[in-house]
């Protein structure tokens, strides 16, 4: 990237790294070329022709070797037969472009109208109208009047769903190629194609179901005119009646940078409500990307299930209640049970959240009997000291870089990571993919190894093993091919989950990986990957915020940022057996759903339960008291993402009903139970978490708010890349900084690997395979299916068997089946499936249980239900 | 099927395949059919077609000579050029500088079709004039009256019957501000309707045009329909400078050469046959011969 190339435009010197097309190096200084059809994340072609400009390189005298010089001893310049498009032309030394030539601002005026031709001109209507490249570009540098006669206009389709999310007007529609590229190039789901030629040309669907693609919304955000929309947003408002407000993913540990836009509406009683969601850009996290569930799953915000008073329990039903009623009855029964109170919170709520319930529990009752609700992935202390270091970016990483991902699944856990280990994979990075069974990451890697389930800490143990510099062994098998080029890496990320692991067997894993990072590698002067910038281990946690939740302290064994408890408190699962046998007197359950997940039969012996949540879950119709708290569209906060970044977001609807901000609850029980005066804002919450949390010492919310110019230059005012949405003004987050940074870590000690896999062997015939739990991301749950457009893409509940295995059990795809793991029994559709190991059942669309383990599982067929007569 | 047939020989006689003629050298040939689009006659066109994706031009560069076929370099020739290879290895590139003009040298095979009594396939010497072109193939139909020929398809400019003792290669036509091309030779004589004629070829090439270009899909289109008009009595004076400047307006801003030809059947007929258009427009009687 050092080498710079000079050139003048317009007069105007700039130079740019070799490569930068003419588009791109003019943008640098504010010169905007209008384009249509390139886009600087996606491969030019340039066919809309919009980008036309004078281009002129130096003519090199052939005798010398010199630049051929004018008589004026100016450098001979060779401007070509015509005009060529800035947006292929690469910039080379001494090249001249002009940009406002009478030819140039024809061949602009020319295009314009060509493209205007056949297009419908129905702004008034059109979704993009407002923020329309095609409207802004017709302004700037189109001539105001058509020669097109009107019913010479070709007439097309103008709804035409490409699925259940996208919608095409093939009137609208520019022929660009951007949406087909971008599925092609960028998502690798090349569902969309060019269909039919000439002025025919077409978009087409070629999947089925249609547009079937986790990232499909994007193409509505880089469709240059209106011919993409949503059914989310599609005739739902006008872009200027949107207000903007600045969010932070909270589906998955990304933290993908998003921007929701409101609009006060008559039908929800005036007021404000979320009209869409799109990408805000930070090239370090999403660049300008988000997957479909982030950008649809926000309905459940606006749902009308909403908790909106609080209840309390009298004479056996939940009645509503006041505030200051509902506090003071789960202040006083706190305190009652004080010694006997314990907490488990979901990962999805803020570090503000967070951090005011580990300090009710353990400051103002005494207990640190306090977990995530359901913890399935243990690290948080490893990635504190050997995490991904501060100042990494994934954007990095390529040739000579080497990114380990263990028992995960990115495409479906958390598809923008996915993303950037493809991308840094196509640069050239080493990609090593271990699982039990193949995912979409596999045909990016050099190598993948499918172990069998169970075994990934088995696995990653040889490797480490295999990776110690004072082994003499030349990579012979697989496992020392991983070993050598991960070892010898220049960078090194390893990202793990929890895909057929224990949390003891997380936990493992991740110090595995530690010491893998704290290798060094055969050169001389080689220093241990922990702690270098782009190096370090990611935690593919299941919530958004699971490792804000390590970092505040809700955490039986650690305090806020890391600093350990005197005495350990009991963990979820123990909690969970407390609540049953009685020990635990009463239970908080803050933002999570331990009985509809499975996770707790039902209230036990708990004398009192406490439920702080959205919806009236599972776990809170047994309630005592149930306190109604604001979504995250509601209020501001922060959410720490899996690269340890800490990230702001801000309120961007008003509180539906009386529902209040977790935080605040908190603070006011907290002063009922003489903990004081509750912070008044999210910020000073914040304030009280930079002093205990040592990892959080340098921020406060103005350095979060923090912008630095990014590239490329996306949203900004100009006229082509439209939406305002892209604009990034509201904060890059900031990363933390690991202890291998600045300290050196020890080697971690891991206990022997022992297995033991229940049942052993499984028996097909008998009905009996092992059951391994894998990922959907549009798992129905209490979130997914509030979003309407959602439902028919939500994932069934499958178990997908390979086809000797539904042989000998005599099962056929579509069979529905009935599948009991340790008692527990699951309903789920039988799905024949290639990727299915031999004596394994991958179960997936099913909610999370306690334990990702395989676990032997006993397969019945469910006899076909019978039509009954009415 | 010749091409087929040929094949089979070497193949039989040992001249390709593996081993040639015994030694360590192989050689494969590979014949493809393609689907008929005119569009993958263009190069890139052509190995986007092949490698099974749509039939559509990419921007050079990258040349074919550097990433081509599966990104593999790649070398696209014309059969006709190729079956002058063996005749300049064979007798030398001074043998094949006899034939032909200084300029153009060798011979061209040419298709004279139109309105001639003997439409075909010619081998002639290049520097041929097109006064000699017609002649060989038997002269006017019926002993009409010349009025116009397209030297290379519908993709040349018209020229008449001033350029006919123009010489047929690289620089003949030159002059007339016309191209040798394909010397795909299409007679007219004086029945033709120049305004029928050039809407034909812009119907064409606006079928033909693969659409990834915004001037070349928008522009046959909208030379069509206000050719069309013309045609059919409904234009104005107004249309003929608009199709002048629309066919003006696509010139130079195309992604490959389709659009560009394209333009010159309407701009060459406005340019030889104004009056023609103008007739259409005030809806007189067009001034051609009846057939």
């Amino acid at each position: 990237m050092s080498d710079l190339v000079t050139l003048t435009i317009d007069g105007v010197e700039v130079s740019v790294p070799k490569g930068t097309v003419v588009v791109d190096a003019a943008k640098k200084i504010g010169n905007d070329i209008p384009v249509f059809c390139y886009h600087p994340k996606l491969e030019p072609v340039g066919m809309c022709r919009m980008c036309l400009v004078e281009i002129g390189v130096p003519v090199i005298d052939r005798a010398t070797g010199e630049p051929a010089l004018n008589e004026d001893g100016s450098p001979k310049l060779n401007f070509g037969k015509g005009l060529q498009t800035g947006c292929t032309v690469q910039v080379s030394p001494g090249m001249v472009v002009r940009t406002n030539t009478i030819p140039v601002t024809d061949a602009r005026e020319d295009i314009i109208e060509f493209i205007l031709t056949s297009h419908p001109l129905d702004c008034p209507i059109c979704d993009k109208g407002g923020e329309c490249p095609l409207q802004n570009q017709t302004m700037e540098y189109g001539k105001g009047t058509s020669r097109m006669v009107f019913s010479d206009k070709l007439k097309l389709d103008k709804h035409v769903p490409l699925g259940d999310l996208i919608y095409l007007d093939r009137e609208r529609c520019i022929q660009c190629g951007r949406c087909v590229r971008f599925q092609d190039e960028i998502a690798d789901d090349p569902v969309l194609e060019f269909h039919n030629r000439g002025r025919r040309l077409e978009i087409a669907t070629l999947s089925d179901p249609g547009f079937d693609s986790y990232w499909s919304g994007n193409t509505t955000d880089i469709c240059p005119v209106g011919a993409l929309t949503s059914s989310d947003f599609r005739f739902g408002a006008r872009p200027w009646e949107l207000t903007p407000a600045a969010s932070v993913c909270n589906h998955c540990p990304v933290g993908c940078n998003t921007t929701m836009s409101t609009r006060r509406e008559a039908i929800a009683d005036g007021r404000s409500v979320i009209k869409r969601i799109m990408p805000r850009q930070n090239e370090s996290v999403n660049e300008i990307w988000i997957c479909d569930k982030g950008r649809f799953v926000h309905h459940y915000a606006d749902s009308p299930e909403r908790l909106t008073q609080p209840l309390v329990r009298k004479d056996g039903e939940l009645v509503p209640t006041s505030w200051d009623e509902a506090l003071d009855i789960v202040a006083g029964r706190l305190q009652m049970s004080k010694d006997h109170v314990a907490g488990v919170a979901g990962g999805r709520l803020s570090n503000e959240d967070l951090f005011m319930f580990q300090r009710l529990l353990r400051k103002g009752l005494n207990s640190n009997d306090i977990d995530l609700a359901n913890p399935q992935v243990a690290g948080g202390d490893v990635a504190a000291q050997v995490g991904l270091s501060q100042g990494s970016n994934l954007g990095d990483l390529g040739a000579g870089d080497a990114i380990l991902v263990v028992a995960a699944d990115l495409h479906e856990q958390a598809p923008v990571w996915w993303l950037r280990v493809k991308e840094a994979a196509e640069r050239g990075a080493t990609l090593i993919v271990l699982n039990a069974r193949p995912t979409r990451l596999d045909k990016f890697a050099a190598l993948n190894l499918h172990y069998r389930p169970g075994d990934a800490v088995s696995v990653v143990s040889q490797i480490v093993t295999r990776a110690r510099v004072d082994t003499t062994d030349t990579p012979e098998d697989a496992v020392a091919t991983a070993a050598e080029s991960l070892i010898n890496a220049n960078n090194l990320v390893a990202f793990y989950g929890a895909e057929g692991l224990s949390y003891d067997e997380t936990d493992m894993l991740a110090r595995l990986l530690g010491n893998l990072l704290l290798l060094k590698g055969s050169a001389e002067d080689a220093q241990p990957h922990a702690g270098r910038v782009n190096n370090g281990l990611i935690a593919v946690w299941p919530e958004a915020n699971t490792q804000g939740a390590w970092d505040m302290g809700v955490n039986p064994a650690y305090g806020p940022g890391y600093s350990p408890v005197s005495a350990a408190g009991r963990t979820a699962h123990d909690i969970y057996a407390g609540a049953t046998d009685g020990s635990v007197k009463a239970l908080y359950v803050l933002g999570a759903d331990p009985i509809g997940d499975g996770l707790l039969a039902d209230r036990g012996n708990l004398d009192f339960l406490v439920v702080q949540e959205l919806f009236l879950s599972e776990t809170a119709l047994q309630a005592d008291v149930v306190l109604p708290a604001q979504s995250w569209a509601e209020r501001e906060g922060t959410f720490t993402s899996g690269e340890r970044r800490v990230q702001r977001y801000y309120p961007a609807i008003p509180p539906v009903g009386d529902a209040r901000a977790d935080w605040l609850i908190l603070g006011q029980l907290g002063e009922r139970i003489g903990l004081g005066k509750p912070p008044y804002a999210a910020s000073l919450v914040f304030r009280d978490i930079a002093k205990e949390a040592a990892p959080y010492k340098e921020m406060d919310y103005r350095t979060l708010a923090h912008v630095e110019p990014q590239w490329p230059i996306i949203g900004r005012e100009d006229l082509y890349y439209g939406g305002t949405a892209y604009d990034n003004n509201a904060g890059l987050g900031q990363q933390w900084a690991a202890t291998a940074e600045s300290d050196s870590v020890d080697v971690y000690e891991v206990p022997a690997i022992s297995r033991e896999m229940g049942a052993g062997a499984a028996d097909a015939s008998r009905g009996e395979l092992v059951v391994l739990q894998i990922p959907a991301l549009y798992t129905a749950d209490a979130l997914t299916t509030k979003t309407p457009m959602l439902t028919d893409r939500l994932a069934e509940p499958a178990l997908l068997v390979s086809d000797t295995d539904a042989a000998t059990m005599d099962l056929i795809d579509g069979d529905l089946v009935v599948v009991d793991v340790n008692g527990n029994e699951v309903f789920a559709v039988a799905r024949v499936n290639d990727d299915a190991p031999l004596g394994v059942a991958m179960l997936r669309g099913v909610r999370a249980t306690t334990d990702n383990a395989p676990a032997m599982g006993k397969i019945a067929k469910r006899p076909v239900m019978e039509a009954v007569a009415v | 099927m010749r091409l087929e047939e040929a094949l089979l020989e070497c193949r039989a006689a040992g001249i390709v395949g593996d081993n040639i003629l015994g030694s360590d050298f192989s050689c494969e040939f590979y014949t493809h059919f393609g689907a008929g689009a005119y569009i993958c006659g263009e190069e890139t066109a052509l190995i986007q077609s092949l490698a099974g994706n749509l039939g559509q031009p990419w921007s050079k560069p990258p040349f074919p000579a550097v990433e081509g076929l599966y990104k593999k370099p790649t070398v696209v020739n014309n059969t006709e050029t190729l079956a002058n290879v063996p005749l300049v290895l064979k007798n030398g590139a001074e043998w094949y500088r006899e034939h032909g003009t200084p300029d153009s040298p060798g011979t061209k095979i040419v298709c004279v079709s139109g309105h001639v009594t003997n439409p075909g396939n010619y081998e002639v010497e290049m520097g041929t004039t097109y006064r000699q072109l017609i002649e060989l193939a038997g002269g006017m139909r019926d002993g009409r009256q010349f009025k116009a020929l397209l030297p290379s398809g519908g993709s040349g400019p018209i020229v008449t019957e001033d350029a006919l003792d123009a010489s047929c290669s690289y620089e003949g036509l030159t002059a007339f501000r016309s191209l040798m091309g394909s010397a795909s030779v299409i007679v007219m004589d004086e029945t033709t309707d120049m305004v029928w004629a050039a809407l034909k070829m812009v119907h064409f090439f606006r079928h033909e045009s693969c659409g990834k270009c915004t001037p070349c899909r928008e522009g046959t289109f909208w030379m069509e329909k206000v050719l069309h008009r013309i045609y059919s009595g409904h234009g104005t004076e107004q249309d003929i400078k608009l199709l002048e400047s629309v066919a003006n307006q696509i010139t130079g801003k195309c992604l490959c050469a389709l659009g560009e030809f394209a333009t010159s059947p309407v701009l060459s007929t406005i340019h030889h046959f104004l009056p023609e258009y103008k007739a259409k427009v005030s809806n007189q009687p067009v001034a051609v011969a009846a057939d």
